[in-house]
């Protein structure tokens, strides 16, 4: 996680404030919370003006005015809740998302458990993928006998999908 | 099940018998889980939330974990019943606030608790005595997998779950452990610890988590990032680190023993006088003077078998267990005076503090070790 003034060093203090029952967060590097004052309690204040380059920040740079078709949430409601409205907002405001996630996590893919249900799927269209791969490249190199045992493999796994190679 | 029944039993975690429970009090782990079609818990109308809540509160209920479960609508709840489950962290603060549209669901241990229509649609949580973040994980993960066949979860291909809040986006996991570090609150090491712990991206929060004091010594420790990280790397990690401020915990209190024996038989004296003697009592007040006399049992101070009274005591002190002992609801400066009374009552027969022993005990592992070590460089 970096620091969210010089993006550069990583973020050692971490600020949590809540203004008006809203909840800001920034992230700074030693050198920069020094700068700051933000270690300081008396300089509390000043975090306001940190707060700024904060997440809803983020968001801005990826175009104003874009609403969730699904749910009807816009940026401004981000600014103001710090949270999205559906599950679509994720793809809905993908462009500033990158840059916001990435402040606030080490990278910004997935890695842990995958539902079972989507699992079972995603094996099975990886599984389809490489089969018409090795198809279609058989079918290349000419290797007839090759082709047919995947045909028959594909047509096993998904009947129809041999259509599309 | 009716929720007194359940409430008049002491939950799992505060029984106190998990691994390294004298200084690690719980571990919790919980984890954020939408519904694809449903705009999240904060954003829809109430038809909407409601809709998911009747979709997934059956859900929960039939889940073999769930058997001997309480389930409840947040609107039949009294205030002051949801704020017992709040201080059992059975329901977090943000979901106690909450009426038509949400309700929870928990085990009669009160080691799992599924509140529907937190921030999120569900949020699966676990909890157990002592340091077993592991074993933690596996409970909410088996009834996370669980739902997720019956339930249409929002996953992203590349954002992995989805939440309300970016903050949580990936794992959903948060997991956390509730310290109690007297030790390194006493020899003034707890700020640099609370830095170190920060500078490798875990926080470190108070008893009721975010933006909470850290009051009665007590901390958590928990991960911040749930994006790009397994599972299982973030608790090895959080673990890792917890397992370090533990034995920085156990040699602050031996060097104190060994070199500020004064310091902590004035601690834990002053703690017994005032405890014993109180006639009104704040909560806040309550629980530092309880974390010295804990830490006085911890040190040999007092004898092994008060332990379960002063543990008890952290929660029965608190303000929505002490009205619902009293049965009824009560002004602040009755409830201290109620608190007192109940403090001064229970400690009645516990002994006077004894510190000779340890401290004698303290001098010879000193002495042992620094002969040890004069031999090691002969």
């Amino acid at each position: 996680m970096n620091c969210d003034v010089c993006k550069q060093k990583p973020a050692t203090v971490f600020l949590t404030q809540i203004v008006d029952g809203k909840m800001q967060k920034v992230n700074l590097c030693d050198a920069c919370s020094k700068e700051k004052g933000v270690t300081d309690p008396k300089g509390f204040a000043l975090a306001d003006l940190l707060l700024g380059l904060g997440a809803s920040e983020e968001m801005e740079r990826g175009g104003t005015g874009l609403k969730c078709p699904m749910c009807g949430f816009s940026q401004a409601d981000f600014k103001k809740t710090g949270r999205f409205g559906c599950s679509n907002c994720y793809e809905v405001f993908a462009d500033g998302l990158e840059a916001m996630l990435k402040g606030m996590h080490k990278g910004t893919t997935h890695t842990g458990k995958v539902p079972q249900r989507l699992l079972k799927a995603r094996q099975h269209a990886d599984e389809l993928k490489r089969l018409q791969r090795e198809l279609r490249k058989a079918v290349d190199d000419e290797k007839y006998e090759v082709a047919a045992q995947l045909r028959d493999q594909l047509k096993h796994l998904e009947p129809g999908a041999v259509g599309e190679v | 099940m009716a929720l007194h029944n359940i409430l008049a039993e002491s939950g799992e975690w505060l029984s106190g018998d998990g691994p390294q429970s004298h200084i690690v009090i719980s571990s919790r782990v919980r984890l954020a889980r939408n519904l694809r079609n449903f705009p999240f818990p904060g954003w829809a109308k109430k038809t909407d939330r409601i809709a998911v809540l009747e979709c997934a509160k059956p859900q929960v209920e039939s889940l073999p974990e769930m058997a001997d479960a309480y389930s409840a609508y947040s609107q039949d709840l009294s205030a002051l019943e949801k704020q017992v489950l709040v201080e059992r962290h059975l329901v977090s603060r943000e979901h106690a606030a909450k009426g038509v549209g949400s309700a929870v669901v928990m085990n009669r241990k009160q080691t799992l608790s599924v509140m529907i229509n937190e921030e999120d649609h569900l949020r699966i949580q676990g909890i157990r005595s002592g340091l077993q973040l592991k074993n933690v994980f596996k409970l909410v993960d088996k009834v996370d997998t669980a739902l997720g066949e019956r339930l249409d979860f929002a996953f992203h291909q590349q954002y992995g779950f989805l939440t309300a809040c970016p903050t949580n986006v990936g794992t959903g996991m948060r997991a956390s452990a509730m310290m109690h570090l007297p030790g390194l609150v006493l020899s003034e090491q707890i700020n640099q610890v609370i830095q170190a712990v920060n500078k490798v991206g875990l926080a470190v929060r108070g008893l009721y988590g975010e933006g909470t004091e850290a009051l009665g010594n007590l901390f958590q420790i928990s991960n911040q990032i749930t994006l790009g990280e397994k599972e299982e790397e973030i608790l090895t990690r959080l673990n890792k680190v917890i397992e370090q401020i533990l034995n920085h915990e156990v040699n602050a209190r031996a060097s104190l023993l060994q070199k500020r024996p004064v310091l902590l038989l004035d601690n834990i004296g002053r703690a017994f006088g005032i405890l014993r003697h109180a006639h009104s009592m704040a909560s806040k007040e309550a629980l530092n003077l309880l974390s010295c006399l804990k830490l006085g049992v911890d040190l040999g101070f007092f004898p092994e078998d008060g332990r379960l009274l002063v543990d008890q005591l952290f929660m029965e002190t608190q303000p929505a267990h002490l009205q619902k002992s009293s049965q009824q609801k009560l002004q602040a400066e009755e409830r201290d005076t109620l608190r007192a009374d109940i403090v001064r009552t229970k400690l009645a027969k516990f002994p006077k503090p004894d510190g000779k022993k340890a401290i004698e005990r303290g001098k010879d592992e000193r002495k042992e070790k620094d002969e040890k070590d004069g031999g090691e460089t002969v």
